[in-house]
């Protein structure tokens, strides 16, 4: 973990990293795409709209899994002042972002022909969207900040407050659900999902993971690079010949 | 002790004597419960049903208002350096700061809910009620503010940013303290709702001071 503590060695290892790291992504991408469009079978009940799953799944997934990368990120930050964790976790929360809206908007389209509606209070797409806005509240307190080591210090905070109040605002919501009734209209007690929908659907997410991790290290080296500018605007660093 | 009493008293005094203290904030709860029926109409049944949410809603947004004056202030006057080098620990700082906060704000809401539930025709038995979930419930909303304000004195135009930074954490709050009193409207009991509701409060009272030290800490140079 020390060792890769450098920014410069960082960004050498990113760079060489991230040619790859696209082709990667590139190819599960199109490879799960293809396996849910065309080899995947419709659902039984569903027919093809069944399809937005393969998207929508493995977004839903992400957008917790992103920020929990960003709350350890924040914790390594915290207690070992790591000079990269802040910078992870910056590069993370937009892309985790996205992928919550993601989530939030195939589940939409799904929900429009499946349930009749564009939106119902059930816990989870609550629960989602809620998340959706912790994820904006993280990017709007690292923009409001000028100073990016100042910005660093209060993300952390907050990161890590966010992560101790997501289980106590699920636990809420999922009891506030339950307590005002109505989503048993629209349980999904369908069967257990079977190898032909599962396998584009893991594609899927190794696809959504190698994204991640590429623009992750993308957003990380841009990051590194305006701090650098930073400092030369201000005349801490001398101008690189 | 001492300090820590003096600390309290101080920004009491500045709550009730400053602008944008508690009278803001309890103004700005009333008008809230006032403007609710004028956009939903007067009929009372709608009133009813939905006032225990507005009472919770507008408690959430008074007691956002005072938060800005909470560390600000100080921050900008440099009492937050003496503060700090205080023998006072930074938790009890912050602890004092978030009793501060709630003494004018949302322990007068609570006194003053009572007095505004009939504009919402509420039942009488769910009076009480509301009374007793915004004394259980409103603390945690000042700890979890106080922290959001340590965060925000690195912020030079923050007042909104606190808003978006600080509902969302809300949300048990609302969720549970509304549930207690529309319990208690249906004659159900809201115990298990007031338990919850208290239990987040005091996670928040504990998470709140120490996130608020931290933020102070860190800001320190």
């Amino acid at each position: 973990m020390q060792q890769f503590a450098n920014p410069q060695r960082f960004v050498r290892i990113a760079k060489m990293l991230t040619p790859w790291l696209l082709g990667a992504t590139a190819l599960l991408l199109v490879t799960g795409l293809y396996l849910a469009l065309f080899v995947a079978p419709p659902d039984y009940q569903q027919g093809d709209a069944a399809r937005i799953m393969y998207v929508h799944v493995p977004a839903a997934w992400m957008s917790l899994f992103i920020y929990a990368c960003m709350a350890v990120s924040s914790a390594v930050a915290f207690i070992w002042k790591h000079p990269l964790a802040d910078v992870a976790a910056k590069a993370s929360a937009p892309i985790g972002c996205v992928f919550t809206a993601l989530a939030l908007i195939t589940g939409s389209l799904w929900g429009q022909p499946m349930w009749g509606t564009w939106w119902v209070w059930d816990a989870r797409l609550t629960s989602v969207l809620i998340l959706f806005f912790l994820y904006l509240g993280y990017i709007v307190l690292w923009s409001v900040i000028d100073e990016p080591t100042r910005a660093a210090r209060a993300a952390r905070i907050l990161a890590l407050v966010g992560a101790i109040n997501i289980p106590i605002i699920k636990f809420s919501v999922d009891w506030w659900n339950t307590l005002h009734q109505g989503s048993s209209v629209f349980r999904m007690d369908g069967p257990t999902i079977t190898s032909s929908m599962l396998a584009p659907l893991l594609v899927m997410a190794a696809g959504y993971n190698v994204f991640y991790v590429t623009f992750l290290l993308i957003r990380m080296r841009t990051e590194v690079s305006q701090r650098r500018l930073r400092t030369i605007r201000l005349g801490l660093e001398p101008v690189p010949a | 002790m001492k300090t820590f009493r003096a600390l309290v008293w101080r920004d009491i005094l500045i709550g009730m004597r400053a602008s944008g203290g508690a009278a803001l904030a309890a103004a700005f709860f009333a008008l809230i419960i006032v403007l609710a029926p004028l956009g939903l109409g007067p009929d009372a049944g709608t009133l009813r049903a939905a006032g225990p949410g507005l009472f919770w809603i507008a408690a959430l947004l008074a007691t956002l208002l005072g938060l800005e004056r909470v560390l600000q202030p100080d921050a900008e006057d440099g009492t937050l350096d003496l503060l700090r080098l205080s023998p006072l620990p930074l938790e009890l700082v912050a602890l004092a700061k978030i009793a501060a906060h709630w003494l004018t704000s949302g322990f007068i809401i609570s006194l003053l809910a009572p007095l505004l539930a009939p504009l919402l025709s509420l039942d009488t038995p769910a009076i009480p009620i509301l009374a007793a979930s915004l004394l259980l419930g409103t603390p945690g909303l000042s700890a979890i503010g106080t922290a959001a304000a340590a965060l925000g004195t690195s912020v030079q135009r923050g007042g909104m940013v606190l808003a978006i930074l600080v509902l969302p954490l809300n949300i048990p709050f609302l969720i549970f303290g509304a549930s207690a009193v529309s319990a208690a409207q249906a004659n159900e009991d809201p115990t298990q709702a007031l338990i919850f509701l208290t239990a987040a409060s005091l996670i928040a009272l504990v998470v709140g001071p120490i996130a608020a030290a931290a933020a102070l800490r860190l800001n320190e140079d």
